[in-house]
């Protein structure tokens, strides 16, 4: 059960390590938020460089071949290190989708310049009043010739003011909350008629609301089967909570270990933090919390990998537990730095709001819970 | 969740689980086998399984041991567990006997392995005593040396099963004026000897399971030592480590959860306020459960490896504990109005349980589950073992 890392896996972890120790420290990445555009093409080419934009991509699909493991290498490091750029946006949800759900001319078409790097892609599923279901869709696309028309709007796209192509849900036909009649649409993010509200997100990163006003879209760019699209976004959500679970695995564990460290130097009273039994026990539960998410974001993992059937059901599992045991951890490492836990100098802050955004990505860990106990 | 087994693994596993089904005595299927079974019938499946070279998977080949590995050692308590049968005799298997091989002589050995593995001998243990808690080293009981023999004076406390015990195994202090760690000896007592008396005590769910243990004068020949005097610490800890394995109780809380699920489908209607409630947290539960099987099985993983496990023990006795009680907590709320019963003790079919069957033991399991946070050990303490060992606070 234990993931025993492959020697390719291995050297795939140790040379994002090397990468990101050498060129993503927090300043560098403090540096990178602070710009204009808000993140680093150089540091992209990098990672594409890496191999890490190829590395979950079937071989035959040109890609490494590395599947749900690597992704859980790759997002647990991102965690680390609090990557802003949008590998989970362009590799893990578009890249994703077009390989499970595209036509072999999609694939053909799109995925090469996901893998090197060249192209950045986003999902655009949320809508104002969607929350956290797919089924709920008021933008629409009608057919016009060889064209589909798109109209409505899109809310909270992550990383949409980067991208150079959009996924897009949007009804082709049934009624508002209908699971049939949801369509998926490439569209290009500089296309006529699409407009970007754009807006900083709390962790950092650049979102948009769009608004598609009568955007055409090429037939050729319906992404998969045609009023089928809510089954391939709920594929492509159980993809993204293990890549998400193994982000916030990564960030508990450098929150975790700030706080040790932080609680045996800062002194109170004449004795470090760390000799008070009530911060021990705390810390141990922080502890806990972070060995049950790893045991379970390896678990969700590895279940993925073997197409077990349960896979989605134990994809909101996952969420859920995991999302409680990373608020719990960042909650009380910002507890225990105490009024440094508040500043914004200290990365600590930042790990916290970065969980508090996996948290609400793909629906919070309460939505989970009882998504969950309905599948029991 | 199941770990990846090769064919001979899965072979195995299919083995115990037949074993099981064909063997496991109809009459351990009680309501509550913990406190319903005569002294005779709980000895039922440990002879079974002696006789069928079982009894001890932890103990090495030569003294009795199946010889399993790691795995098959998992698969086989994961099987026995998920299927519900009563393990068996804790304190003798588990505890003590590992002790008499690990530091015991040839003797001792000879004596006492054989009957342990055969359960005519029922040991219990003789650690506790009034005011120590969990803090082990504060043994109060002593023991002095009269030619050949010690004459031992004290009070053990909270000694589970004392009433059906043949010996019993203690901490005592041969050493008044060295540190408390080191003036402490292993002293295994037969449970005849004069001046040995046992007297019950009640727990708060009715049941008769623990006992106070008086020492008087009792003359407890030299040879019943194990290994040096003063240096009883060393093995009392290496017992207490054998203690919390397999302390995360995943096969019983998954029982205990689907019993909790049938109850609340048949006693909770979707029109009753705490409905939600309950989905909710069933569905929590649920994952605790799942996160510790997880982690327990990556343990096993890496044990197989070669990797220490470290204090994973603390790790699993902390989760293993609350979820079940967790679990005894919902179970309680869920039969409403007949949580307000409690079967009378000793039990009889006799004696009028209101309500429905399944209801009949959730009072007192409830109850009885308090304790498992405390002893062993307590959560507490097994906190301040995670943060000195893991942590290095």
């Amino acid at each position: 059960m234990d993931i025993q890392l492959t020697e390719e896996q291995e050297l795939l972890r140790s040379s994002i390590q090397r990468f990101l120790r050498e060129q993503y420290d927090f300043d560098e990445r403090r540096k990178i938020v602070a710009t204009d555009e808000g993140w680093s093409r150089k540091h992209w080419s990098a990672f594409a460089e890496l191999g890490l934009c190829a590395a979950p991509f079937q071989e035959s699909s040109g890609g490494l071949g590395g599947g749900s493991l690597a992704t859980m290498i790759v997002m647990q490091e991102f965690g680390r290190s609090l990557v802003v750029e949008p590998y989970f946006e362009t590799v893990v949800l578009a890249g994703g989708l077009i390989e499970d759900a595209g036509s072999p001319e999609q694939r053909e078409v799109f995925l090469p310049n996901i893998m090197d790097g060249s192209a950045i892609w986003t999902l655009a599923w949320a809508e104002g009043r969607s929350r956290y279901d797919f089924d709920n869709v008021t933008t629409t696309a009608r057919r016009q010739g060889d064209n589909f028309v798109l109209s409505g709007t899109k809310s909270a796209v992550i990383g949409a003011p980067w991208a150079d192509k959009l996924i897009v849900s949007a009804r082709t036909s049934g009624g508002p909350r209908d699971r049939a009649g949801v369509s998926l649409f490439v569209v290009d993010r500089h296309s006529a008629n699409l407009h970007l509200q754009s807006f900083k997100t709390v962790d950092g990163r650049r979102a948009a609301e769009l608004t598609l006003m009568d955007v055409q879209v090429p037939n050729s760019q319906l992404l998969g089967t045609e009023g089928e699209g809510v089954a391939a976004l709920e594929a492509c959500r159980d993809r993204a909570i293990a890549a998400l679970c193994a982000e916030a695995v990564g960030a508990m564990s450098v929150l975790n270990s700030a706080t040790l460290e932080y609680s045996k130097a800062r002194k109170q009273f004449g004795v470090a933090l760390g000799t008070f039994q009530v911060l021990q026990h705390r810390m141990v539960d922080m502890f806990i919390a972070l060995e049950e998410s790893i045991s379970l974001t390896q678990h969700l993992s590895l279940s993925l990998a073997a197409r077990e059937p349960n896979g989605s059901k134990l994809a909101s599992g996952a969420k859920s537990k995991v999302g409680y045991a990373a608020r719990f951890v960042a909650e009380q490492a910002v507890q225990l730095h105490g009024g440094m836990g508040m500043s914004d100098e200290l990365n600590v802050g930042h790990y916290f709001k970065r969980i508090n955004s996996i948290n609400i990505q793909f629906g919070d860990p309460a939505y989970h819970l009882m998504r969950y106990a309905q599948q029991s | 969740m199941e770990l990846k087994l090769s064919s001979e693994e899965a072979a195995f596993r299919d083995e115990v689980r037949a074993f099981i089904a064909e063997n496991y005595p109809a009459e351990m299927r009680v309501p509550n086998p913990e406190t319903d079974l005569s002294k005779e019938q709980m000895l039922l499946w440990h002879r079974v399984l002696h006789k069928k070279g079982w009894i001890a998977p932890l103990w090495p080949k030569e003294y009795g041991g199946p010889g399993w590995s790691i795995t098959r050692r998992f698969i086989f308590e994961q099987e026995t567990s998920r299927a519900g049968t009563l393990p068996p005799l804790a304190f003798s298997v588990t505890m003590v006997g590992p002790v008499i091989y690990t530091f015991g002589n040839d003797e001792q050995k000879q004596k006492f392995l054989p009957r342990i593995l055969s359960g005519e001998d029922w040991w219990c243990q003789g650690y506790s005593e009034p005011g120590s808690g969990s803090d082990l080293a504060s043994v109060r009981t002593k023991a002095v040396r009269d030619g050949d023999h010690y004459v031992v004076n004290g009070h053990k406390t909270w000694t589970t099963l004392a009433q059906h015990a043949d010996w019993i195994f203690c901490l005592v202090r041969t050493d008044p004026s060295a540190k408390p760690q080191a003036g402490i000896s292993f002293l295994l007592i037969d449970m005849k000897s004069p001046g040995v008396t046992v007297r019950p005590i009640i727990t708060i769910d009715g049941s008769h399971e623990v006992n106070d243990v008086f020492l008087e004068d009792v003359r407890v020949p030299a040879e019943n030592l194990i290994g040096e005097e003063n240096k009883g610490w060393t093995y009392a800890k290496f017992l207490l480590g054998n203690e919390r394995t397999s302390m995360a109780g995943i096969g019983r809380s998954t029982r205990y959860l689907e019993r909790l699920k049938r109850i609340v489908r048949t006693e909770v209607g979707e029109d009753d306020p705490t409905f939600g409630e309950f989905i909710k947290e069933i569905a929590r539960v649920e994952l605790d459960l799942l996160a510790l099987e997880a982690t327990e099985l990556r343990i096993v993983a890496q044990m197989s490896r070669g990797i220490d496990p470290g204090p994973a023990a603390s790790l699993f006795k902390i989760r293993g504990t609350e979820i079940f009680q967790r679990i005894t907590d919902l179970t309680h709320q869920a039969i409403g109005n007949y949580g307000l019963a409690i079967r009378e003790h000793p039990v009889s079919a006799n004696r009028f349980m209101p309500g429905p069957e399944y209801g009949h033991t959730a009072t007192e399991k409830y109850l009885n589950s308090r304790k498992l946070s405390i002893y062993g050990g307590s959560n507490e303490i097994q906190r301040n073992i995670i943060a000195k060992a893991v942590l290095g606070l």
